[in-house]
């Protein structure tokens, strides 16, 4: 049904994107955290996009996709579920999974708003970034602090490492991004910010010359609208 | 305290009904405690019941649970009805969130305020047919199998069974040309 590129037939899983953040930066952020080494084949022209579609390779027309395992995989959370399974990054059991999943979806519900500001029409970005910085101090941050206070462990669930606790980094990282004073009434959080950036593996991929793409640039996100009509 | 699950939400669909159809197709039987004043939200969230202050919520096995995918998660793998191994669950992931993506661009157009419904229908229902449809039509026809993954009844079965109920309310004839569907 689809061709197996070469670097996929290597092992190596091999990304489909545009060469920046938007969907795909967790799945980065996922494989660099369990030291899985990824190739990337980036999307530059609309005719790029047409020929994976032509190839019928995105299910629904869609990125992100991954090739990984033999499957070729579209829809973020789906390439993320399977990627913490193979890795063991995913809890021990059916209760753990559940709160790792509550606890991302919270995560993934904020980086839409935070996705759609960088998509948004340049008229509208002032409203829906005071959103996100609300949203972010009172619902989000407030969450993430207790369940760490309830437990008192370096981790969210299960005293280990888990997917949601890169996650939950990547997104206190463009939170930061965004206005760092709203980390200050999170002294948990801080903490954990700076456990799990010790990590061997996330270390590196926080070092220049990772896989891991720099904030959006506006110029090219217009660029981006005109080509890809968004 | 019998042991079922608790379900909070207004009684409406929303983004609680595929909660209640999983639950439903696992045979499992449920309550309800239905949100209708503004205080009975507001006491919820007093009551530190949502995380993130919203619903669905679900009491299951000692847990308050928010997040429908994380809902749905729990009780299809309580229920063995997400497939056998990680690549199954990969598939049953992939044609899930294609169907959360349709059923969320009908939802929007129900409530699409009546002057701008127009222009959004044709784009909703080339999508349907052309983007969703086709692509669960393709599945079934690539195995000849009856259920979507792994020759058995998964959870993306009954999500999809929804789906296509919802895609008949909004036209039947959109359905016309897929008869695997």
């Amino acid at each position: 049904m689809c061709e197996t590129t070469v670097a996929a037939m290597a092992g190596k899983p091999v990304l489909y994107y545009w060469d920046a953040r938007g969907r795909m930066e967790c799945i980065r952020w996922l494989l660099a955290a369990a030291g899985v080494e990824f190739e990337e084949k980036f999307i530059e022209t609309p005719a790029d996009m047409e020929k994976l579609i032509k190839d019928g390779r995105l299910m629904f027309q869609q990125v992100p996709m991954v090739e990984i395992d033999g499957m070729t995989l579209v829809q973020t959370r789906a390439i993320l579920n399977y990627i913490a399974t193979k890795y063991n990054l995913y809890g021990k059991d059916a209760k753990e999974r559940a709160l790792i999943d509550m606890y991302t979806e919270g995560i993934l519900d904020l980086s839409e708003m935070m996705l759609q500001v960088v998509i948004s029409l340049p008229e509208q970005r002032e409203a829906k970034i005071s959103l996100v910085k609300e949203k972010t101090k009172n619902r989000y941050l407030p969450a993430y602090e207790k369940v760490l206070k309830s437990h008192g462990q370096d981790y969210l669930v299960g005293n280990r490492l888990t997917k949601v606790d890169i996650h939950l980094l990547e997104l206190l990282l463009y939170v930061e991004e965004l206005d760092s004073s709203l980390l200050a009434p999170f002294p948990l959080l801080k903490a954990l910010k700076s456990r799990i950036s010790s990590l061997p593996n996330v270390k590196k991929f926080l070092q220049p010359g990772s896989q891991r793409k720099p904030p959006p640039d506006m110029k090219r996100i217009e660029e981006a609208r005109k080509a890809f009509k968004f | 305290m019998a042991g079922k699950p608790v379900l909070h939400y207004w009684d409406a669909r929303g983004r609680m009904e595929c909660i209640r159809w999983l639950l439903a197709a696992a045979g499992v039987e449920f309550e309800e405690k239905f949100i209708e004043t503004p205080a009975d939200m507001e006491k919820l969230i007093k009551d530190g019941r949502l995380m993130f202050q919203q619903v669905p919520m679900v009491e299951i096995d000692g847990m308050t649970l928010v997040q429908t995918r994380a809902i749905l998660n729990y009780i299809a793998t309580k229920y063995d009805l997400y497939g056998k191994d990680a690549k199954e669950r990969a598939l049953i992931d992939m044609y899930t969130e294609g169907i959360v993506d349709l059923s969320e661009m009908i939802k929007q157009l129900v409530i699409c305020p009546p002057d701008q419904r127009e222009a959004k229908i044709s784009l909703v229902k080339d999508k349907t047919k052309n983007r969703y449809l086709s692509a669960f039509e393709k599945v079934l026809k690539s195995h000849g199998q009856d259920y979507l993954v792994g020759n058995r009844l998964t959870r993306v079965d009954i999500h999809l069974l929804e789906v296509l109920l919802y895609v008949e309310e909004f036209d039947s004839s959109l359905l016309d040309p897929f008869p695997l569907l």
